[in-house]
């Protein structure tokens, strides 16, 4: 493989590893909190079990979820010199933050998983909250770095010197909140989903068996649903506004995204199909007419900038029109499908759900949590062939080390070794520990 | 001070922390995994109580030193990173493979493969610190080639130099006794006095192997890194300091007090001192290069925008992560006695 490829595959591949477990780092924290603070609230046993038993997991999951992160992190520096050099001048203040919510999560998740037994209920709650905090503040803080790749801000390049340098402008950077807002209610939508797609396969699985077991994961599963319903509504509003954000300041991405060659005012809208690059168009989509146009800027004359008006050595790869659609797709059918839920149990009071439906609920979580790759893979890819938009080329920033398909294939295989072995050590746990025998422990005291 | 300067004392400063929290954190993984089939005397569930809470926060410091790195000294990033590929990679996967397994491990109770996953752990753990030493010797400068004004790293080079392996020598033995001390002086304060034996016992016989393995360093680096060593000879009163300060472990282990043998609180604070004095010497005479010869503090330093921006951020984050490293420490070292009775999960 070319290197740039090879640079460019190794960091996508750790990052998609990473995300997974980064993504779940900072959902779950919210439904622990969740469930603790519905315990106290209802006095109901079971959503402390139920935090109890997250947080096992939790703590399973941050055996992948740290040393990942650290290889991100390191990585960074390794296979970008060139990127992180302009980083460490201009846009290191994220990264420094970043450690101090590290630290926070890292010792207020230990006190809380090894101290819960000695410490206040209180004390517990205020924890979580802390750890809570923490994953979010790592979130925000390193989606800020890759909102200023894509809206850099704070520094002007002089004579290839970085000159007049305002750290705190390019840390606001135009895209930051938005940007970290969508990330921050996609990770809490998937977060719940995943509980109730865990919820909903356990309830299929223990159905008419045991009465006591199925209240308990349809409580999860309420959880799940309600949450989900709440964050994927947030997550498509969000979109929306990360879409305007797109044509405002990357133009070329959002053509890329709708599959767009021809700069035009009411322009049409294209769902699904694959775009052609020698026919300029999208084929096998729909096509809503003026949509795109209402879109991008809430009017439908809106001109929308076409492919065709860049130069096509500034083109996005075109494949990301398919990544883009999976990911509002999959958005909109959950928004769909947890509303359905909820209204079915909470307004139309059925104490089941109907097989389908159930199933459905399964496969929410790993859904969400592809759409998550998607848009990341959409948004990193979008960008290229910037590493900082029209100031640095990925080319110009990476290592000019050689043998990095030795170390891609290495890294490759200690991914399939994490990947396997959190799988088999969360199944074995669970299976050790099975939900039955811990709530006649917790009937007991 | 320059900002520089300051910068780079920063830099030392996470490194002097996480040399001394890594060494314990993997030496004490290792311990858990030699004294694993010997249940009576507690000593491997010592070291896993002293690891289960720690190891994370411990991690967080190696991330960061990269981030102080790239942030005070960007003109170095793209020398270190091009250069550390390899060796930064080979220490990631390994990284990886501890962090992971450790955690495995402790999750997998009565699972018959468990003792592989703590000797996976085990294992990958000590290897650590010896490659992240080499980095040491590698900024001592004679290790990087320049071809088509492309620096390279010649790991033939690294991998024949008798410097390098006295480094990676010292950081093993160094890894077990700075953690073998620590678990001395924590089951003591524990009253887990099986293990206390055993750790002691430990830390009597790795202390002198990781002096010879310091004198062995500074034998070498005379040949190698001539500039080096004569920089720290101009710092040999820190040097003396060091090896007094073993000494005074050295004793502080042996004599009897209050009926029992050695104060191990005293050793751990001498030994602190000792790794201390040793390792200014070191930064002190490494100044002004990051990379030999070609980088400099100054050369490297970060926008003085950024620095100051970088700085402020430093004293508002410490002073508002100081009470919870407090209550860390008061719940986890402090409150040992209770919380190692109970046993873990
Ligand atoms: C559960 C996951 C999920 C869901 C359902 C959605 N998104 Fe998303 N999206 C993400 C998860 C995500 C993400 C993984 O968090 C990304 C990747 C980079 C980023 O900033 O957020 C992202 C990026 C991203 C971007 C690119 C931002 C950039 O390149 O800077 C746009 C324009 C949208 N999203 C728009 C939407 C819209 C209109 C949605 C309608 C429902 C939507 N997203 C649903
Ligand atoms: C906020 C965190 C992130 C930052 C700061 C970031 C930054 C970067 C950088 C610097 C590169 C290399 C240069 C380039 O190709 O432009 C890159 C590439 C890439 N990243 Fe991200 N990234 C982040 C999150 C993610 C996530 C979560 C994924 C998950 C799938 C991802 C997927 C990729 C892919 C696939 C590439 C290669 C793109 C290509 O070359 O086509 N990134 N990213
Ligand atoms: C948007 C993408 C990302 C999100 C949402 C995210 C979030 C997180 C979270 C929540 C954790 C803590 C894991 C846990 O405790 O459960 C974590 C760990 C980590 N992440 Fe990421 N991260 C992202 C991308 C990145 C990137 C691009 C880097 C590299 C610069 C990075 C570096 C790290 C590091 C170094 C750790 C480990 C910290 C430690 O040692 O405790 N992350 N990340």
């Amino acid at each position: 493989m070319d290197h740039l490829v090879t640079a460019r595959s190794m960091f996508g591949m750790t990052m998609g590893v990473h995300i997974i477990f980064a993504t779940l780092g900072v959902g779950i924290p919210l439904m622990i909190l969740l469930a603790e603070l519905l315990y106290q609230k209802t006095k109901d046993t079971d959503y402390e079990l139920m935090a109890k038993r997250w947080t096992k997991a939790q703590a399973i999951l941050l055996g992948v979820a740290i040393p990942t992160g650290t290889i991100a992190g390191v990585q960074l520096a390794l296979l970008w010199p060139g990127f992180m050099e302009v980083v460490g001048k201009v846009m290191s203040l994220p990264f420094q933050i970043e450690i101090y919510a590290f630290f926070i999560e890292a010792l207020f998740l230990s006190i809380y998983v090894y101290a819960a037994d000695r410490i206040s209920r209180k004390m517990r709650i205020i924890s979580l909250i802390l750890v809570a905090l923490g994953a979010l503040g790592s979130a925000v803080l390193i989606t800020n770095v890759h909102a200023f790749e894509g809206t850099p801000a704070g520094f002007r390049i002089e004579n290839g010197e970085i000159v007049d340098v305002d750290p705190w402008a390019a840390f606001f950077n135009p895209s930051f909140f938005v940007t970290a807002g969508h990330v921050a209610v996609s990770a809490y939508m998937t977060g719940a989903f995943i509980i109730a797609s865990i919820a909903a396969y356990k309830m299929l699985r223990t159905r008419k068996k045991d009465p006591r077991l199925y209240k308990f994961h349809h409580k999860a599963l309420m959880m799940g649903l309600v949450v989900g319903l709440i964050f994927s509504f947030l997550t498509a509003l969000n979109g929306h506004e990360s879409a305007q954000l797109l044509h405002e300041y990357q133009p070329e991405k959002l053509a890329a995204a709708e599959g767009l060659f021809e700069t035009q005012s009411y322009a049409p809208l294209a769902i699904g199909g694959f775009t052609d690059r020698e026919s300029q168009e999208v084929k096998w989509g729909i096509e809503i007419p003026w949509a795109l146009s209402f879109l991008a800027n809430d009017r439908f004359d809106t001109v929308v900038v076409g492919l065709n008006d860049f130069p096509e050595d500034y083109w996005p790869p075109l494949f990301v029109h398919t990544l883009f659609n999976a990911m509002v797709g999959i958005g909109s059918m959950l928004i769909l499908l947890s509303m359905i839920g909820v209204v079915w149990y909470k307004f139309l009071k059925k104490k089941t759900f109907p097989k389908p439906l159930m199933w459905a609920f399964v496969l929410a979580g790993p859904l969400s949590m592809a759409s998550i790759e998607f848009g990341w893979i959409f948004a990193c890819t979008g960008r290229q062939p910037w590493v900082i938009y029209r100031i640095m080329r990925t080319s110009e920033s990476v290592t000019t080390s050689a043998n990095l398909g030795f170390l891609f294939t290495l890294f490759l295989l200690i991914y399939i070794v994490l990947m396997a072995a959190v799988a088999l050590v969360l199944i074995y746990y669970f299976k050790r520990n099975p939900l039955s025998k811990e709530l006649a422990a917790h009937a007991e005291q | 001070m320059t900002d520089s300067v300051i910068a780079i004392t920063v830099v030392w400063g996470f490194i002097f922390i996480y040399a001394l929290m890594g060494t314990m954190d993997f030496g004490a993984g290792f311990w858990s995994m030699v004294y694993i089939n010997r249940d009576k005397t507690n000593a491997t569930n010592i070291a896993n109580t002293y690891l289960s809470p720690t190891w994370e926060v411990t991690n967080v410091f190696i991330v960061a030193i990269v981030v102080a790195l790239f942030s005070f000294f960007p003109g170095a990033t793209f020398t270190l990173g091009t250069v550390l590929l390899i060796p930064g990679s080979i220490i990631l996967l390994l990284l990886a493979l501890r962090s992971g397994f450790l955690v495995f491990a402790n999750y997998t109770k009565g699972y018959r493969h468990q003792k592989a996953l703590t000797y996976i752990s085990g294992i990958s753990g000590v290897l650590i610190p010896a490659f992240l030493i080499c980095v040491l010797p590698i900024s001592q400068g004679g290790f990087i080639d320049t071809i088509d004004g492309n620096q390279k790293l010649n790991l033939i080079k690294v991998f024949t130099s008798p410097n390098v392996y006295a480094f990676i020598g010292f950081a093993v033995s160094s890894s077990l006794f700075l953690s073998s001390l620590l678990l001395a002086d924590y089951s003591k304060s524990s009253d887990e006095l099986r293990a206390y034996d055993i750790y002691r016992r430990d830390a009597l016989i790795t202390g002198p192997l990781s002096l010879i393995m310091a004198a062995l360093i500074m034998v070498t680096m005379r040949n190698e890194a001539n500039w080096l060593f004569s920089n720290m000879m101009d710092f040999n009163w820190a040097l003396f300091a060091s090896v007094a300060m073993f000494v005074v472990a050295g004793v502080a282990l042996i004599i009897p007090y209050k009926g029992q043998k050695g104060m191990p609180r005293l050793a751990v604070v001498a030994v602190l001192l000792q790794y201390f004095f040793a390792s200014y010497a070191y930064g002190r005479g490494h100044l002004p290069y990051i990379v030999y010869p070609e980088v400099t503090i100054e050369t490297g330093f970060t926008h003085p925008n950024a620095f100051r921006a970088l700085f402020i951020s430093y004293i508002v984050g410490f002073a508002i992560l100081f009470p919870g490293f407090y209550y860390f420490w008061r719940l986890f070292m402090k409150q040992n006695k209770e919380y190692v009775k109970k046993k873990p999960y």
